[in-house]
């Protein structure tokens, strides 16, 4: 009974965020009522006993996508009456995104789309092991497939971004760590009674 | 909906609230004297007193000073976003007891022993930098976003190469239950055959927790206080309260991975007859002398060489180690047996 009083309260509260994901005027706060989201949809995974995947979703997207996405969009010079400008152009086509998705979803639900499976019964071997074990044996090849794709993404945004400006002084610390004392420091024995610059100035004028 | 109100979930609730209060309580406290213990260490290094007039050898310093922060007066700012600005402080303080829940304190003296521990100790220390953002944004002041925006950059730099340390203790512990990992190293700590790493760890955790010498979020010389500039009275004690206990939690998880928890250094006669709790506190207290060390030696980081160092340098050394561990537990056999289901 308790297990079900939590479900209708994360479902609930992640269904009322997700809604403010869209209609609040801000855009900062609609990125924090996407984090309460993820948070409710963790806290469903831990109800049905996916704890690893529980902690995954608050480690990649609450602990690393959305502070990004929080630090752009607070970044950003939004004009916030420019963006409710918008918003009957695009309501249409959100309309029709959405009820493609309801469909698909209510396919899914009532087709044959999971083949009347139910979620697994929690088993006593922990699913952290449960998804290794099978992660990186049945489908090891899909899973470097996926960090293959991950990695061309990287390389494509690091290449994007990288560009190369002259003048910008940066600091090599290895070339700072090769400098020899004889490659640049240089003793001059000085003559008393001579002017010490007279050395310098000589050297330069040859 | 009453029933459950008078039968056993009454006696099941009360008896994890009164754990919760065993664990939070001695905390706060703890919390309290390490604010005079790190003025007290750094004064003795730099040959001075430290704080030493209030109460014996300046005990009731910490208290002296709540007190001080209670009498004041909470300033809003006219410009800031009262919701999110007074939200910050709460979420920073709440985050850092939260994590406490997974803590093993001794064989089994743990509020929730899951299986995921360390994913949410992880978790729960990579959702501090939002309590930051949160407070610099909604402050509506230049100094204050500043701050946030390099804390949040250097939290989350950092974050990745303490994952791929955590990666080679899970590597030599074969499990994610942080009571296991402590059992794991009944016979060697992890510190020692996974020293750099945890050298690493050590030098990540004074970042996430915006410690010396990267603690640039609020570098005073150029940012005032950086991200809590404009915080008064109970809400800037709460900041100050939520990174004192975020010390000690990455100090108890520095001692968990790499120092064997709560046992004795040697299984033999006068040392493992003191009792376990008091080794894991004697160590969290070891690991916290060192940060006020750190504290008093080095200078501050530049933000280049911060990020060069995040990056450059932890990044790629911990991932070649966690290749060179796996490759050294395979080869020697020594992989901790995991049973597949």
């Amino acid at each position: 009974m308790i297990e079900a009083l939590f479900f209708y309260l994360f479902a609930g509260v992640m269904l009322a965020s997700s809604v403010m994901v869209v209609v609040s005027r801000n855009p900062v706060y609609s990125v924090l009522f996407l984090i309460l989201a993820f948070f409710n949809a963790a806290g469903l995974f831990v109800l049905i006993g996916a704890e690893f995947l529980a902690m995954l979703l608050v480690v990649v997207y609450v602990g690393a996508v959305a502070v990004l996405f929080l630090f752009v969009v607070m970044m950003l010079d939004i004009n916030f009456a420019e963006m409710r400008a918008g918003f009957q152009k695009y309501l249409p086509l959100g309309l029709i995104v959405g009820g493609i998705l309801v469909f698909e979803l209510v396919v899914a639900m009532y087709g044959d789309a999971f083949g009347g499976k139910t979620a697994p019964v929690v088993s006593e071997i922990a699913n952290t092991t449960r998804l290794g074990g099978v992660l990186y044996t049945k489908y090891a090849f899909l899973f470097q497939l996926a960090g293959l794709i991950l990695l061309v993404a990287m390389i494509g945004a690091i290449s994007l971004t990288l560009r190369k400006r002259a003048g910008v002084r940066r600091q090599i610390i290895a070339e700072q760590n090769a400098r020899r004392p004889a490659d640049v420091l240089e003793v001059i024995k000085v003559p008393s009674g001579k002017a010490p610059a007279a050395a310098n100035t000589g050297k330069a004028e040859e | 909906m009453m029933d459950f109100l008078t039968h056993e979930w009454a006696v099941e609730l009360g008896w994890i609230l009164l754990q919760i209060l065993f664990v939070i309580g001695p905390l706060l406290i703890a919390v309290a004297y390490l604010t005079l213990a790190e003025r007290r260490v750094i004064g003795f290094m730099q040959l001075r007193k430290g704080p030493n007039v209030v109460g014996p050898f300046g005990m009731f310093q910490p208290f002296a000073d709540a007190l001080k922060l209670m009498a004041k007066e909470t300033i809003l700012p006219a410009g800031a976003n009262k919701v999110v600005f007074l939200f910050a402080p709460m979420l920073t303080f709440i985050l850092s007891l939260v994590a406490w829940a997974v803590i093993p304190f001794g064989e089994g003296l743990v509020i929730a022993d899951i299986n995921v521990g360390i994913l949410y100790l992880f978790a729960v220390s990579s959702l501090g930098v939002y309590g930051v953002i949160m407070a610099g944004w909604a402050s509506n002041s230049k100094y204050a976003f500043l701050g946030a925006l390099r804390s949040a950059a250097q939290m989350v730099s950092y974050e990745v190469s303490m994952g791929l340390v955590i990666i080679n203790v899970l590597l030599c512990a074969g499990s994610l239950n942080l009571s296991a990992i402590v059992e794991a190293q009944r016979d060697m700590w992890f510190a020692l055959p996974l020293l750099p790493m945890f050298v690493v760890f050590f030098i990540s955790t004074l970042a996430e927790t915006n410690r010396a010498p990267f603690d640039l979020p609020e570098g005073e010389s150029e940012l005032v206080a950086g991200y809590f500039v404009e915080y008064s009275s109970m809400s800037f004690a709460l900041f100050f309260l939520g990174e004192y206990a975020n010390m000690i939690l990455m100090s108890s998880m520095t001692v968990i991975l790499f120092l064997g928890g709560w046992l004795p250094p040697l299984d033999i006669w006068p040392l493992n007859m003191i009792p376990g709790p008091l080794w894991f506190i004697l160590k969290i207290m070891l690991v916290l002398f060192v940060f006020l060390w750190v504290r008093a030696t080095t200078p501050r980081y530049r933000y280049d060489q911060l990020m060069r160092l995040g990056w450059k340098i932890f990044l790629p050394f911990s991932l070649i180690y966690v290749v060179l561990t796996a490759g050294y537990l395979l080869v020697s056999g020594n992989l901790p047996d995991v049973s597949l289901g």
